[in-house]
């Protein structure tokens, strides 16, 4: 049956700004997206002229988290291997990908390495069979170069991208948080935040020698983004991600050891944190993704450095993404690129992206309405956002997910 | 008002206007007049201790609790007797005997001291921030012992007392921290206390063992300790740990001895009657030699431990003053 949204404005492929017109969707995909007003069969629902864009597609979140993805206008949620058992099999692989059907698809990622121990090879073949759409090395770093070359290698030969996180852990060893005069003051051990650049500098050595499809997760220096740069500049095949948090916040944000403000890769300093708005105008970041961790008091109320990383950003990942436009930084076409085509694009999925034949995941968004980030009010499994407190802007009126709202 | 003068706790205002604060965390944003009020206040304990009969009935009645989550000899003894002697009934809880070994979380044991109905609660614990997170969880007056490489407040207290009683005005003089200044909650707690009375102060360590962005910190940075040492009036040396020792920061006891140990050959660098100081325990013929310890006429060591007990009264006095309704404090 089609189902015609009318009077929306549509953030349609490769659009600046947002077109009035109207979405067909036949079945579970989109039909018609464009600014025709003709009348076709079917179910008219009235859009309200609300912004109607292609349904995010979080990439790289530690738990599936429906309330706070149906909140956040998270259509699917790739799910990182560091679950309890790990995602190295490839039974835990088809379990996970059918969790959370049909509202929220979830794209287990495949862990590198047998129990993420960084060791030894896991059976990254087999996996995709089961529903793997991308390979991970987990929130640590793989310290031994020459396992990190056979693994890409693996990965291009299966056409899977290989998702790293960049800090070199001989540097970051016990550190929770990055040099600089905060940590000083706090007396937090710290480190460096060249091991981010040490880390991509090998990892793009690597690429050069194997082609495979390397994705940084979250890049967030400058150093690191200069090396990104220049490999694009090669063609080679890298892309890299950040959150908001790493966006908005800089390390000053630790201060009175709020452990919510307690990251993996560690909030950078300002100088940094200007350096990555830039990398997210000019291009060279391609992702933002919530890193959505949720994390209840058990891991957080704690002395600062025996707290848990991590963050709840699902919820408010559209929210503080859209700052970015009002500040002028990027237009909210290019947003919904960072936020929904890219990542589907990288898990190769037909999401993302408001054209026929695809899936028909979008969201209605009142991108002006403003509330208030409350730690103590929010749908996730746990409320440790280091925006608390914070009045935003834009929220998700209804979520589709194959057509249907949920 | 600034650090210029020393001046006595009677030109301050009357009441808790001289020190608003509920807790002692840390030096850091403390003002000069804050922190002067505290020394001044401790100056009265130091005669008292050295008379045969140190009593002081101020505390009657109340509760301390010493809760030590870390081991602790002198800090625990220091603040047990400041306690006794201003009257209140002192308990002393050791992590190794409590129950956080079986689990318990840190804000659980804060919930359950608080119902215990304290009067103040010195705390220290091995990790930074962790006293400020029971703090704000009792309803009591908290004393930082000490949280990880974080502060340890009433060590730089003492050490600002000891310093007047030898060298008169601090503000003007040129004191020198040298050691594991990154782990050191000693040497931040010092840097802002002296930089925040307006002496010159330089800092000395191995570069492994030197913290980022001290030049923010409004202090001279130097990793070759004769340089350091050249006209100083107060050499304040930090012990090393000894799990730091041995090539995980530093190469051997022995080349950090050849490279910043105080000997009495290096100490001639310094202005000819600089003080010589140690938070203790020390580490001899490693960071300091026996000889300069000893000698009574440069070393303020023990000293230093005889105004720990007198700068522990007064802050167990002042924290408590709202509580036990003393005019002005209210």
């Amino acid at each position: 049956m089609k189902r015609i949204f009318t009077n929306a404005r549509l953030i349609l492929p490769n659009a600046e700004q947002p077109q009035s017109g109207r979405l067909v969707a036949d079945g579970d995909r989109i039909a018609v997206a464009d600014d025709g007003t003709d009348d076709q069969a079917g179910e008219t629902i009235d859009c309200k002229d609300r912004l109607l864009a292609p349904g995010i597609v979080d990439l790289g979140v530690f738990a599936i988290d429906k309330p706070a993805f149906h909140y956040g206008g998270i259509t699917r949620a790739a799910l990182m291997p560091d679950q309890a058992p790990v995602l190295d099999l490839p039974a835990i692989i088809r379990h996970q990908a059918v969790e959370g059907k049909p509202d929220l698809w979830s794209h287990p990622i495949a862990a590198a390495t047998k129990g993420l121990d960084g060791k030894q090879l896991a059976e990254i073949g087999l996996m995709k069979r089961s529903g793997a759409k991308a390979v991970a090395t987990g929130r640590q770093w793989i310290a031994d170069s020459g396992l990190m070359l056979k693994l890409m290698q693996y990965c291009r030969s299966l056409d899977l991208p290989l998702i790293v996180h960049s800090e070199d852990a001989g540097l970051t060893a016990g550190a929770v948080a990055t040099n600089g005069e905060t940590a000083t003051r706090l007396g937090l051990t710290s480190a460096t935040a060249a091991a981010e650049a040490v880390s991509i500098a090998r990892d793009i050595a690597l690429v050069r020698e194997t082609g495979a499809h390397v994705h940084f997760r979250q890049v967030t220096t400058r150093d690191g983004l200069d090396l990104i740069r220049a490999a694009k500049s090669e063609n080679l095949p890298v892309t890299c991600g950040i959150t908001p948090a790493h966006l908005l916040l800089s390390d000053i944000a630790i201060n009175d050891f709020r452990t919510f403000t307690r990251l993996s890769p560690p909030l950078r300093s300002e100088e940094n944190r200007l350096a990555c708005i830039a990398a997210v105008k000019d291009g060279t970041i391609d992702v933002i993704a919530s890193g959505h961790d949720p994390r209840g008091a058990e891991d957080k109320r704690l002395p600062y450095a025996e707290a848990a990383p991590g963050m709840a950003g699902a919820e408010t990942l559209l929210a503080l993404s859209l700052t970015l436009v009002r500040d002028g930084t990027i237009s909210i076409g290019r947003l919904f690129e960072l936020l929904s085509t890219n990542p589907a694009k990288i898990l190769a999925v037909d999401a993302g992206l408001l054209r026929p034949g695809y899936q028909a995941d979008f969201i209605l968004v009142d991108e002006d309405s403003p509330w208030q980030v409350d730690a103590r009010k929010m749908a996730a499994a746990a409320g440790n956002t280091p925006f608390d407190g914070l009045p935003v802007q834009g929220r998700v009126t209804t979520i589709y997910k194959g057509g249907r709202a949920f | 008002m600034t650090s210029k003068k020393t001046a006595s706790s009677q030109s301050f205002p009357a009441g808790s206007d001289a020190f608003p604060h509920r807790h002692l965390l840390g030096i850091a944003g403390l003002h000069p007049w804050e922190i002067l009020f505290l020394i001044e206040e401790a100056k009265q304990w130091v005669d008292l201790n050295k008379k045969s009969s140190k009593h002081a009935n101020k505390l009657d009645g109340l509760t301390v609790i010493n809760a030590f989550f870390e081991n602790s000899t002198r800090t625990l003894l220091s603040f047990e007797i400041a306690g006794k002697r201003m009257g209140a009934d002192v308990v002393n809880m050791h992590a190794a005997q409590s129950s956080i070994k079986k689990g318990e979380t840190l804000i659980d044991t804060a919930v359950t001291l608080n119902a215990m109905k304290a009067d103040a609660i010195v705390i220290r614990h091995g990790s930074s921030g962790a006293v400020q997170l029971i703090a704000d969880k009792v309803d009591c007056p908290v004393l930082n012992a000490g949280d990880g490489s974080h502060e340890h407040p009433t060590q730089a207290l003492l050490d600002a007392l000891t310093i007047q009683r030898r060298k008169g005005e601090i503000s003007g003089l040129t004191v020198t921290i040298c050691g594991d200044v990154m782990h050191s909650r000693v040497a931040r707690s010092n840097i802002y206390c002296l930089t925040t009375l307006g002496a010159k102060v330089r800092v000395c360590a191995p570069p492994s063992l030197l913290p980022a962005a001290l030049d923010r910190f409004n202090v001279e940075v130097f990793t070759n300790f004769d340089e350091a040492l050249a006209g100083s009036d107060v050499v304040m040396m930090l012990r090393l740990q000894n799990e730091r020792m041995n090539g995980d920061f530093i190469p051997s006891p022995r080349e950090y001895h050849y490279l910043y140990g105080l000997t009495r050959e290096r100490l001639k660098l310094a202005d000819k009657d600089a003080l010589v100081m140690h938070p203790g325990p020390m580490n001899r013929g490693v960071e300091i030699d026996s000889d300069v310890a000893d000698d009574p006429a440069q070393s303020a060591i023990t000293e230093q431990v005889e105004m720990g007990v007198a700068v522990r009264m007064a802050c167990l006095d002042i924290l408590t003053r709202k509580s036990r309704a003393v005019e002005g404090w209210s």
